[in-house]
């Protein structure tokens, strides 16, 4: 028996049948389910079903929706810089004490210079930077977003969103993948399988890298902490730290929106499609699967990761560091060379050449920036704490305002990280889109950094 | 996550006959008698009874689309060895997204030794469809409702016995995240399976010469495929001018699907699923 036999066959009964059979057995189906459920359910009051009516017409309101929002956002992240706040000086303090005991105790049994080099100033550094640079956040804002999608709120920002989305000629259930991408790029592109359409998906998955994942937050909290918010008086550091953070964010929304309408007027033409979003009813959230889901999947998860690229790039650095050519070393002369084209995005050359070693996982920028700074001797001895980083990127090594919010944009925008990129080529099977996710972040990084450098240079200010 | 270990006892549980008889085996799923599908409509809590079956922690969250992969887990219940395998939502099986195609494919060709479908005690009408259009392609169906807590407290009462006259299989009230009604939902799967209980599925039969039609072509598509697990359904939806079906039929790309689902989605239920990058 031959397919197109039983093609044609088909086709041939199906002209027989008499029209509108299909409707009758859709209608039956309803019908029926109707009838089932009708005996099987009895309802004595709807009283909470009204509250979560109540509520939704409030967050979902054209008016009322978005502004919602944003206030949760600005609370969770204020919540995350001034709670981490707390603990980061403490945990920095514990992790270099650690390491300068170390490095005593390796002295004193006569290690060579060059393993105790290696080891404690290297890789051990390196990691003690990782750790205290991205744990303080995770540790609130992980419980903190793991509570609003148990809740039930992200179904909700999806729908604020979706119209914006569908004005691009883009999916409305991107926001949804968008609203993953704040977990994790590369979970947010696997979540683009909800999205029917292959030309809207393949926007979602280009443009996911523009919202910053949980890896990048701590990057971006600490950067608003230590310097944009520094020069203000310290009752508001903590409101205008995460005012700087929820100002990063919706840059990237804005460039998701830029981008998404870019593509689907050019590469991925067409319109947007229609879609039902179901919003599911608000569930009280089960703590200890947040704490679960928070700590273990979410914090250790990032930090384990960060920590395994942070290692070898530690050791990288301490390596390219001790290479001593006349009166400098390998770091540094890099870092030299690129310097020109660094300070042309308004950023140095030791920003690039951390950038460089960390792109397998650039969270650990910051980190292996400030490893870079030591290692080609820029930086001497292993500062504790934010008030002491600050005092000696900008008095040390020329750090101004606009270097701060340009390393914000650049690691807002710069190309997604190596697992986001495989996971990429995973769900579009073509190097073809895999690269032009990176040849497009990485473009509006260098274009935004450099415009906004040029500008302010233009006006005086940097 | 691989360790063997046994649900939290509660004060109830020493007097169950149950409590010994469900052992959670989290991933190690390579020796297994009885393959247990979970089916249903997003947000309806099958991964959440997924976590409380297999003592992984598959990725929950209460938004519909959080399941875009297979998760394959295992436990053990009345010393038989269960692979249970959680799908992504789907409001129907006529699905147009790849997450809903992975359920699908996997519901009709995959050849579960049972399907639960598991519906959300509060919208029970909606859930009802794909129940019905389950049964349509397997009698071996146990349909779960959950979300029972929910339901309570927006006042619904729904009544299982009710549903399972109706339906012609079993119909179990649970509460997931509670662990409430699992053992009896599991009791009914094994009886199922083993002919214990007989379930007569309720079919939405269409006109009678609709019926005809299908009666037809169904030899045509089992001597063109032997052992295709579906031929009923793939005539309905041949009949129906399915554009996919037809392609599907006519490439050959039929048979990889039907293969496809033996295999493991390993890299992802192993690994992915696990560490709740879902």
């Amino acid at each position: 028996m031959e397919a197109n036999e039983i093609l044609a066959k088909a086709e041939s009964l199906r002209n027989d049948l008499s029209t509108g059979f299909r409707d009758e057995i859709v209608k039956s189906l309803y019908t029926e389910a109707e009838n089932i459920a009708k005996r099987a359910v009895k309802a004595a009051t709807d009283k909470k079903y009204d509250l979560d009516q109540k509520i939704d017409r409030l967050v979902t309101s054209p008016y009322t929706g978005l502004p919602i929002m944003l206030l949760l956002l600005s609370f969770v992240i204020w919540l995350t810089v001034s709670g981490a706040n707390v603990v980061s000086n403490g945990i920095a303090v514990v992790l270099f004490g650690i390491g300068d005991y170390g490095r005593a105790l390796f002295d004193q049994i006569g290690m060579p210079w060059w393993i105790t080099g290696f080891i404690w100033d290297g890789v051990y550094l390196s990691l003690a930077w990782v750790v205290s640079v991205m744990l303080p956040p995770m540790m609130i804002f992980f419980p903190a977003f793991t509570f609003l999608e148990d809740l039930g709120y992200l179904p909700r920002v999806a729908f604020n969103m979706d119209w914006l989305f569908k004005k691009t000629g883009a999916h409305g259930k991107q926001s949804l993948t968008m609203a993953m991408g704040f977990g994790c790029n590369a979970a947010g592109v696997i979540a683009t399988r909800v999205i029917d359409s292959p030309r809207e998906r393949l926007i979602a998955i280009l443009t996911n890298n523009f919202v910053p994942c949980n890896g990048r937050f701590p990057t971006l909290i600490m950067l608003a902490t230590v310097f944009v918010a520094a020069s203000f008086p310290p009752a508001l550091t903590s409101f205008i730290a995460a005012g700087t953070v929820v100002g990063v964010v919706l840059i990237g929304v804005l460039f998701t929106f830029l981008a998404s309408w870019i593509l689907s007027k050019t590469l991925l033409k067409g319109e947007a499609s229609a879609f039902t979003l179901e919003l599911p009813p608000y569930r009280r959230p089960n703590i200890s699967r947040i704490l679960y889901t928070s700590i273990i999947d979410r914090t250790i998860f990032v930090l384990w990761r960060a920590m395994q690229t942070a290692a070898p790039a530690g050791a990288i650095i301490w390596i390219l560091a001790n290479i001593h050519l006349g009166d400098s070393n390998l770091a540094r002369m890099i870092a030299d060379w690129l310097n020109p084209f660094g300070l042309l995005l308004g950023l140095d050359g030791v920003i690039l050449l951390a950038y460089i070693i960390a792109i397998p996982a650039n969270e650990i920028v910051v980190p292996t920036m400030m490893m870079v700074y030591m290692g080609a001797g820029m930086m001497i001895n292993g500062p504790s704490g934010n008030s002491a980083i600050f005092d000696l990127l900008v008095n040390g090594n020329g750090w101004t305002m606009l270097t701060a919010i340009n390393l914000m944009l650049f690691a807002l925008l710069h190309n997604p990280c190596a697992t986001t990129i495989l996971t990429i080529y995973k769900e579009t099977k073509s190097y073809k889109w895999a690269t032009l996710s990176v040849v497009m972040t990485l473009g509006t990084a260098f274009l935004v950094t450099f415009l906004t450098a040029s500008f302010a240079r233009l006006m005086g200010w940097a | 996550m691989t360790n063997t270990k046994t649900i939290l006892p509660t004060e109830h549980c020493e007097t169950c006959p149950a409590f010994t008889q469900l052992e959670q085996m989290g991933i190690k799923v390579g020796d297994f008698d009885r393959v247990v599908a979970l089916a249903g409509n997003p947000n309806t809590g099958k991964s959440t009874l997924f976590n409380t079956l297999t003592g992984l922690k598959q990725h929950t969250g209460n938004w519909p689309g959080k399941t875009v992969t297979r998760a394959e887990g295992g436990f053990e219940f009345n010393k038989m060895r269960y692979k249970l395998v959680d799908l992504p939502g789907t409001y129907s099986l006529l699905s147009a997204s790849q997450d809903e195609e992975v359920a699908r494919d996997f519901i009709l060709f995959g050849q579960p030794s049972c399907t639960i479908v598991v519906c959300d005690a509060t919208s029970l009408e909606r859930n009802l469809n794909l129940v019905l259009q389950v049964m349509e392609i397997t009698e071996h169906v146990v349909v779960a409702i959950n979300l029972m807590d929910e339901a309570k407290r927006k006042g619904l009462e729904v009544d299982a016995r009710s549903l399972s006259r109706d339906l012609g299989v079993p119909a179990i009230a649970i509460t997931a995240r509670t662990g409430d009604g699992i053992h009896t939902l599991l009791g009914a799967v094994a009886d199922v399976i083993e002919g214990n209980i007989v379930t007569k599925p309720l079919r939405v039969h269409g006109t009678p010469e609709f019926q005809k039609a299908v009666n037809e072509l169904v030899p045509m598509i089992e001597q063109m495929a032997p052992g295709i697990p579906n031929a009923r359904w793939l005539a309905i939806r041949l009949l129906d001018g399915d554009a996919r079906v037809q392609k599907a039929l006519s490439t050959g790309e039929l048979g990889d699907i039907v293969s496809r689902q033996q295999r493991a989605d390993v890299q992802f239920s192993a690994k992915m699923s696990v560490e709740g990058r879902q």
